[in-house]
């Protein structure tokens, strides 16, 4: 037995290996031939090491760690060697196969909320692994096994695990049941943890939280961890050592202090380069004052509320309480906040797509409070609006040119050889080259679709432009170069802009006034660079400080800090 | 050449072979080639049958022989003829009525997704209604009503089609509503909300395409069960007059008390022809279905064709 024992061991580089990867190839078959999804990629985690391995989509850090727990679908074949405490998991039968997960590596999945069967409680789903296993040659007892289920929820800090053993895991916040997720992992005490993106679907204070308890984990329990993200900041708080993948293919390994300050491939480089880094590149940098307060007022929200209605019984939901702001011409307006903040509520209500329920919003002097759409269409020229997916924004049975036409046919005269080449230039300005126009939706790269989402929001020269996370779906060096065109666009058309994310360090770069919203309120609003920099209102700090920085010495001092700032509230 | 090739492989049945394999493939090919079968007796019917289906001989309920092949019934009409010419029959029937419901119900469907409200409850409320009703008595209500018990070979022929129509009709409304309600919240329509576009302009250019993707699945089984339906009011006598067009149904009708007295021909071989319609159309649609969906189509391993590749290079 290589597992570990409870009393907490040092990471010790001598030990033999937890899990060694050796030359690892997965290929699929598809429709379209075989696809290399990995090639050649070996690696080693020791005892009590966190390994992260990161990549863009498409570089395999997924199905590599798939393939670490045999979880790999049928169309795909590996070859190579990925050993663990003995057992090769790609030769092993179905039957040791079994054994070994759960009992000498665990999966904690990307999004808790699918991850959790919703029928059962959260006891008898952590209880399921331990029943099906032996830990010591007989099998658990409902009465043990619920014991140690209550044992392995106090681990993850799960106050009064007692009585939460018996919730259902929809009675569980989202943090909450990635800690459960976490818990059912260590139920048998694995040796070896997998953590696909295990904070991708949280929000950056509850991120912070999963990072803490994950560090915890390893210095208690000595448990390894693999980490596959995308997210540089997460790497550099918590990994001790980092694989860099690209295209199936290792790029680069180095510890983590190494790997950040001194990248020594172009791709790592070019990787590290394309992360927004708080403070760095602000829109706003030098401003004393806001700017544009001159300038005519194209948004203008007082007291906004906005409403969903409840079912039957129960209350409607305030999604935006009491929010006041404004957008003047030419300035863009940075809204930040966590999911379920209403950010996404108060950008659809100021496109038309949702109703508001009291106070007034005007968009371009039309009172949006009981608007009609039927008087509302013409101001709607002057509006465009950029999505989250720009995969799921375009008709996927229309060409991009014809899609980028679509407020040019309704909204203007213009006949057909002047619409094309109208749709070209417009495709040339978010650089694109022309031919694109032909291309379907789906042969063109997340990027290029997301640029193509912005020639048609500009389509008509809008006064406004709405941008509901538009980089949220792109990889980092993606996002880079679609916010840096869009930062071009914006200083040479002039159109004021409503920017919605969730990621400061994004915002930052566009906006010169920010507004800071939690559940429905807006709590903080100011000048850019202000705001980041000094924080006035508890959450803003709170936020800001549990954004993890692609910096580990850096980010290891905002740690303490943050700590700080939960230990004082 | 190439390009020709390419499109042609993109034909829909086409594309789904190519894709296929093993079992999945055996059903597909079995099911093309009995639907492919029944296509070409329909149409063909003319030259394939030796006799006209409604030509009476003296020879009444002969065993088969060199004239009457497949033998002749009680009321002196030959058997092969008539399950020829009833392939036309059905076929007819099918495309009406299949046609018929399509349109209607894809209309209806998307104006009642897309707009919602009162007019979408009170058209879900009838479509449920029609839904519960029996769809054997709903077609013979609806036959007796369009026909009024006289029929000739298009007055019999619609009105089988329209009874079928009526009860097809919620199958694709159903259908088609529901994916307009999925895809009225997807991102691409809510731009075009956006851009200003109106309604129509909504639901002819960017609803109507993407919803409509499961119909040719929808149809082809469809069509097996319009198939059963005609069969079903012929046998039960509210079909086509033999005089009129030659059906399935009414032949088994009449075969019933054949069977008892050991003669065996005029039963058999009608209800041949709708055992195996219905099998190849059935076949076709539910391979088809399959196929279509990634999760449930096999594929051949990568291991086993990189043996294969091998092999050959070794070779």
């Amino acid at each position: 037995m290589s597992r570990h024992s409870e009393n907490g061991v040092a990471p010790e580089a001598g030990l033999r290996p937890v899990l060694d990867v050796e030359k690892l190839k997965i290929t699929f078959a598809t429709d379209a031939g075989d696809v290399f999804a990995v090639k050649e990629v070996s690696f080693t985690v020791a005892p009590g090491e966190i390994v992260a391995i990161v990549g863009e989509s498409g570089s395999g850090k997924t199905v590599t760690a798939k393939a670490i727990l045999g979880l790999l679908p049928e169309t795909a074949h590996s070859s190579g060697a990925v050993i663990i405490s003995g057992n090769d998991v790609i030769t092993v039968s179905p039957h040791q196969l079994r054994q070994i997960r759960g009992r000498d590596v665990a999966m904690v999945f990307q999004e808790p909320s699918t991850a959790l069967n919703p029928v059962y409680t959260v006891g008898w789903q952590i209880a399921e692994g331990l029943r099906s296993h032996r830990p010591e040659g007989k099998r658990v007892g409902r009465k043990e096994a619920r014991k140690l289920a209550i044992e392995a929820l106090g681990k993850v800090g799960i106050p009064d695990p007692e009585k939460r053993v018996d919730y259902y895991p929809h009675q569980f916040s989202g943090g909450q049941k990635q800690r459960v997720v976490i818990a059912a992992a260590l139920a048998l005490n694995p040796g070896l943890i997998v953590a696909d993106e295990p904070t991708t679907a949280l929000d950056v204070t509850v991120q912070a939280e999963i990072l803490e308890l994950l560090r915890d984990l390893r210095d208690k329990f000595g448990t390894s961890i693999v980490l596959i993200t995308h997210n540089m900041g997460v790497v550099a708080d918590l990994a001790d050592r980092v694989v860099v993948m690209f295209q199936g293919d290792v790029v680069e390994e180095a510890t983590a202090e190494v790997l950040f300050a001194a990248p020594k491939q172009d791709y790592t480089q070019k990787l590290l380069a394309a992360v927004p880094h708080l403070g760095r590149n602000s829109a706003s940098a030098g401003f004393t004052e806001r700017a544009f307060q001159d300038k005519e007022v194209v948004v203008e929200a007082r007291e906004l509320e906005i409403e969903y209605p409840g079912r039957l019984g129960s209350p409607a939901f305030r999604a935006v309480d009491k929010v006041s702001f404004t957008i003047s011409a030419g300035e863009v307006f940075g809204l930040v906040g966590e999911s379920g903040s209403g950010k996404t509520t108060i950008g659809r209500a100021v496109a038309g797509l949702n109703r508001t329920t009291g106070g007034s919003l005007k968009v371009l002097g039309y009172e949006m409070l009981n608007y009609r759409e039927r008087s509302f269409r013409r101001y709607r020229k002057d509006i465009g609006f950029v999505f989250q997916d720009p995969a799921a924004s375009f008709n996927p049975h229309l060409s991009i040119g014809e899609c980028v036409a679509e407020p040019l046919l309704i909204h203007t005269e213009l006949s057909g050889p002047e619409v094309t080449k109208k749709v070209q230039e417009l495709l040339e300005s978010v650089q694109l080259p022309r031919a694109y126009a032909k291309r379907f939706p789906h042969e063109l790269s997340g990027g290029q679709r997301q640029r193509a989402s912005l020639a048609r929001g500009l389509a008509l020269s809008p006064k406004l432009l709405i941008a509901d996370e538009p980089t949220s779906a792109l990889d980092v060096s993606v996002q880079a170069k679609v916010l840096e065109l869009f930062r071009e666009i914006q200083s040479e058309l002039g159109f004021a802009a409503l920017f919605i994310s969730h990621d400061l360090a994004v915002v930052d770069i566009l906006a010169e006034w920010v507004g800071v919203l939690y559940k429905g309120k807006m709590v903080e609003q100011g000048i850019g660079h202000q705001i980041m920099g000094n924080p006035q209102d508890d959450y803003t700090k709170r936020l800001l400080a549990s954004l993890p920085v692609p910096n580990p010495a850096e980010q290891a001092l905002r740690r303490a800090n943050h700590q700080a700032l939960i230990a004082a509230r | 050449m190439e390009t020709k090739s390419s499109l042609f492989s993109r034909l829909p049945v086409i594309s789904q072979l190519k894709k296929s394999m093993g079992l999945q493939r055996g059903m597909l090919v079995a099911g093309l080639v009995m639907t492919v079968g029944f296509l070409l007796t329909a149409a063909f019917a003319p030259w394939l049958a030796p006799y006209g289906f409604s030509q009476r001989f003296d020879q009444t309920q002969a065993p088969p022989s060199s004239t009457h092949l497949w033998g002749t019934t009680a009321g002196g009409y030959d058997v092969l003829s008539r399950t020829i010419w009833g392939a036309q029959t059905a076929f007819l029937v099918i495309v009406v009525a299949v046609v018929l419901s399509i349109f209607i119900g894809v209309i209806l469907g998307l104006v009642s997704g897309y707009l919602g409200g009162w007019l979408d409850r009170i058209l879900v409320v009838v479509a449920d209604a029609i839904y519960a009703f029996p769809t054997l008595l709903l077609a013979m209500v609806m036959s007796i009503a369009i026909s009024q018990g006289r029929s000739s070979l298009w007055s019999g022929i619609f009105s089988a089609a329209i009874s079928i129509t009526v009860v097809y009709i919620p199958q694709y409304f159903r259908v088609i509503r529901a994916e307009t309600i999925r895809l009225k919240a997807e991102p691409f329509v809510e731009s075009a909300i956006v851009v200003g576009a109106s309604s129509v302009r909504i639901m002819a250019r960017h609803i109507y395409k993407n919803a409509t993707r499961t119909l040719p699945l929808i149809f082809t089984l469809n069509a097996s069960e319009a198939i059963l339906t005609l069969a079903g009011l012929g046998f039960l006598g509210f079909g086509i007059e033999p005089s009129s067009a030659a059906e399935w149904g009414y032949d088994l009708n009449h075969a019933q008390s054949d069977a008892t007295s050991g003669i065996w021909w005029t039963g058999l071989f009608p209800g041949l022809a709708i055992v195996l319609t219905v099998l190849g159309l059935t076949l076709l649609g539910e391979s088809m279905n399959d196929l279509n969906d990634p999760r449930l189509r096999g594929r051949k391993r990568a291991e086993k064709k990189a043996r294969k590749n091998k092999e050959l290079v070794d070779a």
